[in-house]
């Protein structure tokens, strides 16, 4: 071995180029295949791409560095399911680029959070967590409800996502900034056109408590509301999930 | 008037330019105002770099001086003490705020969300990044006895590569992060950083290139692999969609299991191979240095090397156990990372048994007990790292503080020891100073770092435990005994404790910082040093 390696040792290219074949094999067997064997990501009822309001309200999660304290991943552990819901799937992060998994639990995980507490729970909670949770350790976020919501950029974000594989049509990419005003109106006034676009599941409404305005606030509570509710997890057959 | 311009001189001018238009076309099309600040401030330093190029080309009198670069050395080792202070002092600000939440300030830059990045990268690719930087560009020369193999590449790999930092840490708290941990700076700055490291690998393999001794040292095999391979998780895990050019924003290419695969590939490796490969050659040419002894065994420097090369890569899924990550990669992660404790203790025996026949320089010598208890702090890491690997372990340790307190075992026990330990003796070799201004002080540091170490990875252990456990405890009739809430509240102690540990840390930080900037602005040694050829340490 040591005469054979002596004769490596001599030649830096190729010294460089040993290292790089011997660290590339992990990655090739074990990131390749995800690409390529079907049931990596299992086939489930319900999921759809984020509507422009929910990806405004994701980027908000992803700028903030909301994944250095909360994980959006439920293991299949007794305790997680029982305390978070049913085990989280595969195809339920299928379109989050990039996935927020977290690896810390400061706070509780939020992979199934939609639906659990209302809106205006969300906004106050938010805006002062200590005034609704006394103990808790995570910073406040006002500024969420004072801040505009831009929307200039969405056409363009769902155009870059659809590059990445989520499957947008034309006329979400070319409607999304007025998609993203109309999921937030207060009188409702679009949701059959947002539902017909999106699924029936879609939830149209003022999501900040400040009606006629559309905040940040507005787009990252309608994202913590979708959370873990799209997949039909009833219809899983889980021969066909297990992996 | 230029003549021929050499190959290597247009390449950079390339590289130059094509920043420097980065940059503009930033600065010209950019929206948000930090975005557009960091366009100016690309394009200014790549304007800068062009003309200092261009002034250089036309300067024919230049002459290459026949002794070793130690100039730019100087350099990365202030940067690195620079970023070591900040990101000691930011860390422990994030640790004071999980103790007394109030400590936020509920502002958008100061929660903790935002500034933990800058902790993270500060230290990770600030204070490491930039110590492997200036102690790589040491080692490469001496042990290939040639200078290094370029005037201009050192330079513009270390500005550039501290653009890259400023860049990150200033962008996280402006909202500008990609949230892939430990990858979260957006695609220009992980485009500018691919361009730098880039020039880093071909500077090192020309200087390599030109070395007078016949095999290339150990040392330099760590250094390499640590280029090499970051190089290759960089641009794989960073491959991402911009939303365009006017805004900072990007879509990682991946998303769900794959992106989580992909990310923690990274993420273990940036582990294995900025924090572990890279140390482990400051550890095989210092410590031998140090303790004037060869290194114990060269088959075990092999044995060590390559094992540490191929495993570490399939290590990355033990961070997603019990995860809608498929099974078989599980598996397989959690058993490549435990058959990885055997390279990784032969680095830790490698290491403590090179100290056989000088184990007095550990009383003696504060560096050298820096470098000792690094090892130690390496072998206790790594056999905690497989261990918590293991699935039904994981179940217990992952998401809690066991994880931060691993991390820290390493960063704190193994990383900045061994820095510490190689700048106490590198310091006074490249300013030509007779030695540290103060071991006394140096003691100071290393009792008050150890003591930082201890009580912060004591109150991880005991927080993430209990944490897990209060998750994880049922009543008599199958109910939770606790709400998550309990279990945030139970923190608090050992929050505060932990907060305590990290301000004794950057306190003996401080002290280093001083100790070191007493040693530099000290007199010279009265012999100078002949910075030519200096004896390298065989292995064997």
């Amino acid at each position: 071995m040591s005469t054979q390696h002596q004769k490596l040792e001599r030649n830096s290219i190729r010294f460089a180029l040993a290292i790089l074949l011997v660290a590339s094999i992990g990655g090739i067997v074990e990131i390749a295949p995800l690409f390529t064997i079907e049931n990596t990501v299992e086939e489930v009822e319900g999921m759809r791409p984020y509507t422009p309001l929910e990806l405004a309200g994701r980027d908000i999660y992803v700028r903030e560095g909301c994944y250095a304290c909360h994980s959006q991943m439920i293991r299949t552990l007794r305790s997680d399911v029982e305390r978070y819901g049913h085990y989280s799937l595969a195809a339920e992060s299928m379109y989050d680029h990039p996935f927020q998994w977290g690896s810390k639990r400061t706070g509780p995980d939020l992979a199934r959070i939609g639906g659990k507490y209302s809106d205006a729970w969300h906004v106050a909670h938010l805006e002062a967590p200590r005034e609704l949770v006394e103990g808790s350790v995570m910073p406040g976020y006002a500024f969420l409800s004072d801040t505009r919501l831009a929307t200039g950029h969405l056409p363009a974000a769902l155009k870059a996502l659809s590059r990445a594989g989520v499957p947008y049509t034309e006329a979400q990419i070319e409607n999304a900034e007025k998609d993203a005003v109309w999921q937030a109106d207060f009188e409702q006034n679009f949701e059959g056109e947002l539902q017909e676009s999106y699924g029936a599941k879609v939830q149209v409404r003022d999501f900040d408590g400040q009606p006629g305005r559309l905040t940040e606030m507005d787009a990252l509570v309608a994202y913590l509301q979708m959370l873990g509710r799209l997949a039909e997890l009833d219809t899983l057959d889980p021969e066909e999930s297990s992996r | 008037m230029l003549g021929r311009v050499p190959l290597e001189d247009t390449a950079i001018l390339c590289a130059l330019g094509l920043v420097l238009l980065g940059g503009l076309a930033i600065l010209g099309w950019g929206v948000p105002v930090p975005y557009v600040l960091h366009g100016w401030l690309i394009a200014l330093a790549a304007g800068w770099g062009v003309l200092w190029m261009l002034n250089r080309l036309g300067d024919t009198r230049a002459e290459v001086p026949q002794v070793y670069n130690d100039r730019v050395i100087r350099f990365g080792v202030v940067a690195a003490l620079v970023w070591a202070i900040i990101g000691f002092a930011v860390g422990d600000i994030l640790a004071w705020q999980l103790a007394f939440p109030a400590l936020n300030g509920d502002m958008a830059w100061t929660n903790f969300g935002r500034l933990r990045p800058v902790h993270t990268s500060g230290v990770i690719f600030g204070f490491g990044g930039n110590a492997l930087i200036a102690t790589s560009f040491y080692v490469v020369q001496r042990t290939s006895r040639a200078r290094l193999a370029s005037e201009t590449l050192p330079w513009l790999v270390f500005w550039g590569y501290n653009l890259f930092l400023v860049l990150a840490a200033s962008g996280y708290p402006l909202g500008i992060t990609q949230s892939k941990e430990y990858a979260e700076p957006e695609w220009y700055a992980d485009l500018l950083l691919l361009v730098v490291w880039l020039g880093y690998l071909a500077l090192y393999l020309k200087t390599l290139a030109r070395r007078a001794e016949p095999h290339i040292y150990v040392a330099n095999w760590y250094y390499l692999a640590f280029i090499v391979v970051i190089a290759m998780l960089h641009t794989v895990n960073n491959l991402s969609v911009p939303v365009s050019i006017a805004y900072p924003k990007s879509y990682s290419l991946f998303a769900g299991t794959q992106d989580a695969m992909t990310q923690w590939w990274y993420g273990h490796n940036a582990v294995g191979f900025l924090l572990t490969a890279g140390f482990l050659g400051m550890l095989y040419y210092f410590l031998p240095k140090a303790v004037n002894r060869p290194v114990y065994s060269y088959r075990m420097s092999i044995v060590g090397f390559w094992g540490i090369t191929f495993l570490y890569l399939w290590a990355g899924s033990h961070h997603l156990h019990y995860t809608a990550l498929p099974d078989w990669v599980q598996y397989l992660g959690m058993t490549m990372s435990i058959i990885l404790l055997v390279p990784s203790w032969a680095s830790v025996f490698n290491g403590i048994l090179t100290i056989n026949g000088a184990w007095d320089k550990v009383r003696t010598d504060p560096a050298v007990r820096f470098m000792m208890v690094a090892v130690l702090f390496y072998g206790l890491a790594t056999f905690e790292g497989s261990f918590m690997a293991i699935r039904s372990v994981n179940s217990l340790s992952h998401y809690t503080d066991w994880t931060v307190g691993h991390v820290h075992a390493g960063a704190l026990g193994w990383v900045a020891f061994i820095t510490f330990g190689a700048m106490y003796k590198m310091v006074p070799w490249v300013w030509q100073r007779e030695g540290v201004y103060s071991l006394k002080l140096e003691a100071w540091h290393f009792w008050l770092a150890l003591s930082g170490t201890l009580i912060y990875v004591g109150a991880m252990w005991n927080s993430g435990i209990t944490q897990s456990l209060m998750w994880q405890t049922y009543d008599a009739d199958g109910a939770f005994l606790y709400s998550f809430l309990d279990s945030v509240v139970e923190m608090h102690p050992y929050y505060a404790a932990r907060a305590v540990g990290g301000l004794l840390y950057l306190i003996g930080g401080c002290i280093g910082a001083y100790n070191i900037w007493m040693t530099v602005s000290g007199p010279r040694k009265t012999k100078t040093l002949q910075a030519g050829p200096i004896s390298s340490q065989p292995a064997e």
